[in-house]
């Protein structure tokens, strides 16, 4: 079985060979994609709402879509180049594109996909090859039954194998858990991120959903309306978003613009109170982020200390939702959210007044 | 009893329809990829015989291929031999009538085609041939058989362009539809009975088949969404 052949070297020197790159223009009617970014041996997530180019740039990398402008390489070989006029047919890419659906052939049978899909002329090799895959996939037993009759999860299995005896030497991955409930989410999630584990290749993940990229990946790239950002790591994404985009994405709530002070205080000016904050800021800093579960109710004032109005208190299933107003903003008007356990649901009471620390450490100052 | 309006007749619809299930899966195929307002000019176009009465498209025709017309005058010039007034003569009628029903049923089946499996197979390195005959034709199945047996139903019927190419001739261009015609007209009532028997039955038999293929379609349809609700 080829499966690891297509990863270039171990899992040793994961994210030090850049393998893909990307930098490409393409008018979009709306707005532009302008994508750049390069990937190493790593799980690349492309994150960012709906609609803001994430399936476009994989479609384009795939070269299903063409873009305007740019340059596409993988691995030495030029996918495309607009300057040069190169443009590589889908079938010499060699991606491996697992689609939303899974794009299984609803025609043939589970083993004929799979076929389909060794790029190896001989009959006898080729059948043998799909049915190792299949059986790396536990999906012996399944051979001749057809897309429909497997559940969602078998689905997302037959379309990996596909891929896999394919040889391809990036996977591409467009929202494989956007049709699902959650339940099935979770199921089919724990199964990819081993499966992506054993292969050990370049992957570039498309997601809107940033809990999944923070399993799944190893670096982010944040998509704002067709524009990319830097790449980061998704650890440091999480923890030190740079834009308030991406703050946004990461699932942050809470934020207000900011006047910068001092190096390390700032005037929050929708929440009406000065802050400190751990870490330097910059000069083109221009809000403050603060997510809400590291919003803390204390019993005293002091600095970093807000004191704010319990506007409205909703249950959750597990966790308690406490909409808050701050000095900054006009009565009866929420500009805080704070979630905590459950346990805690008896300490708010509408109406009433509640003192509020924000830790500088937890404190993130954003650029616009 | 004389058979051959049955005879000629079948073959007639049977040669139309080989032709135009050809013809209308090609221009389904090609026209669905050109941009929208090339599309919408040719569809326009393609789909005017259906609307145009029979007798116009007669009558383009005898312009264009009888003896005086400029295609006619050139196949006589070459071969010695008119194109109308023979039993063939009626194909050309009904393949111009029956291309509108087999184009628009075939787009509307590569309409719905998930073009996510096309990319797939281009992904996977398949050619486009291999793509057209073993995915989408497959995929579009039920669409294509229901465009060639409602072809080949209106074929049969056609009275009023192969009327007048082809005229009424017996034993020589004679189809059911024409003879029906011919034995009102004369007044032979028993012998219209039994061709207007004749041709019901054949309509039942065609209208039974594509209520078949339809109910089929629905079906695979239905499975076919419920498989992507699941995925």
């Amino acid at each position: 079985m080829a499966l690891h052949k297509t990863a270039i070297g171990p899992h040793g020197i994961r994210g030090v060979r850049i393998l893909l790159s990307v930098d490409i223009k393409k008018n979009l009617g709306s707005f532009n994609l302008n994508v750049s970014f390069e990937a190493g041996n790593e799980t690349l997530a492309l994150l960012g709402a709906s609609g803001c180019g994430k399936s476009m740039t994989l479609k384009c990398i795939a070269g299903i879509e063409k873009p305007d402008e740019g340059r596409i390489t993988l691995g030495g070989k030029v996918l495309f180049d607009a300057q040069k006029n190169i443009n590589l047919s889908p079938r010499l890419r060699r991606v491996g594109y697992l689609f939303q659906q899974y794009a299984l052939f609803p025609n043939m049978t589970v083993l004929r996909n799979v076929v389909t899909g060794v790029r190896d002329n001989n009959k006898a090799q080729a059948r043998n090859k799909a049915l190792e895959a299949l059986e790396l996939m536990r999906l012996t037993g399944f051979e001749d039954k057809y897309p429909h009759q497997l559940s969602g999860g078998e689905q997302q299995r037959a379309a990996l194998a596909r891929i896999l005896v394919n040889e391809p030497e990036i996977l591409l991955l467009d929202e494989p858990f956007s049709a699902l409930d959650s339940y099935l989410r979770w199921q089919l999630e724990l199964e990819l991120s081993q499966i992506m584990a054993s292969y050990g290749g370049t992957a570039v993940y498309v997601s809107h959903n940033r809990d999944e990229v923070y399993r799944l990946c190893d670096s982010v790239c944040v998509l704002t309306e067709g524009r990319s950002e830097k790449k980061t790591r998704v650890r440091d994404l999480f923890d030190e978003p740079a834009t308030l985009s991406a703050c946004l994405l990461t699932g942050c709530k809470n934020y207000s613009r900011i006047k910068r002070l001092d190096d390390n205080l700032l005037e929050a000016l929708d929440w009406g109170t000065v802050l400190r904050v751990s870490k330097p800021i910059g000069q083109n800093a221009a809000y403050v982020g603060m997510r809400a579960h590291y919003l803390r109710p204390v019993d005293s004032p002091g600095e970093n200390t807000v004191e704010c109005t319990v506007e409205r208190v909703i249950e959750d299933v597990f966790s308690v939702v406490v909409m808050l107003g701050t000095p900054g903003g006009k009565s009866g008007y929420a500009q805080l959210r704070l979630e905590t356990g459950k346990d805690k649901l008896t300490s708010f009471t509408q109406s009433n007044k509640i003192l509020i620390y924000m830790d500088p450490g937890d404190l993130m100052v954003l650029k616009e | 009893m004389d058979w051959y309006p049955l005879i000629n007749s079948l073959r007639i619809a049977l040669i139309s329809t080989f032709i135009t299930f050809f013809l209308g899966i090609l221009a389904a195929y090609y026209i669905a990829k050109t941009p929208r307002l090339i599309k919408g000019i040719l569809d326009v176009i393609l789909t005017l015989p259906l609307v145009l009465p029979p007798t116009v498209i007669g009558f383009f025709i005898l312009k264009l291929m009888g003896p005086r017309g400029p295609v006619g005058s050139l196949l006589f010039d070459l071969f010695q031999t008119k194109v109308v007034m023979t039993w063939y003569s009626a194909i050309f009628a009904t393949v111009i009538i029956t291309f509108p029903l087999m184009y628009r049923t075939v787009r509307g089946a590569f309409e719905s085609f998930d073009m996510t499996l096309k990319y797939a197979g281009q992904t996977l390195g398949l050619r486009n041939t291999y793509i057209f005959w073993h995915i989408m034709m497959p995929y579009c199945k039920q669409g294509i058989i229901a465009g060639t047996v409602l072809s080949f139903a209106r074929a049969l019927g056609e009275y009023g362009a192969t009327s007048m190419v082809a005229g009424y001739t017996p034993g020589k261009t004679a189809t059911i539809s024409t003879t029906v015609y011919q034995l009102w007209r004369t007044g032979d009532d028993l012998l219209a009975y039994r061709w207007v028997a004749i041709n019901v039955a054949i309509s039942f038999v065609v209208l039974i088949a594509i209520n078949f293929f339809e109910r089929n379609y629905k079906k695979a349809g239905g499975k076919r969404s419920q498989y992507n609700g699941l995925a």
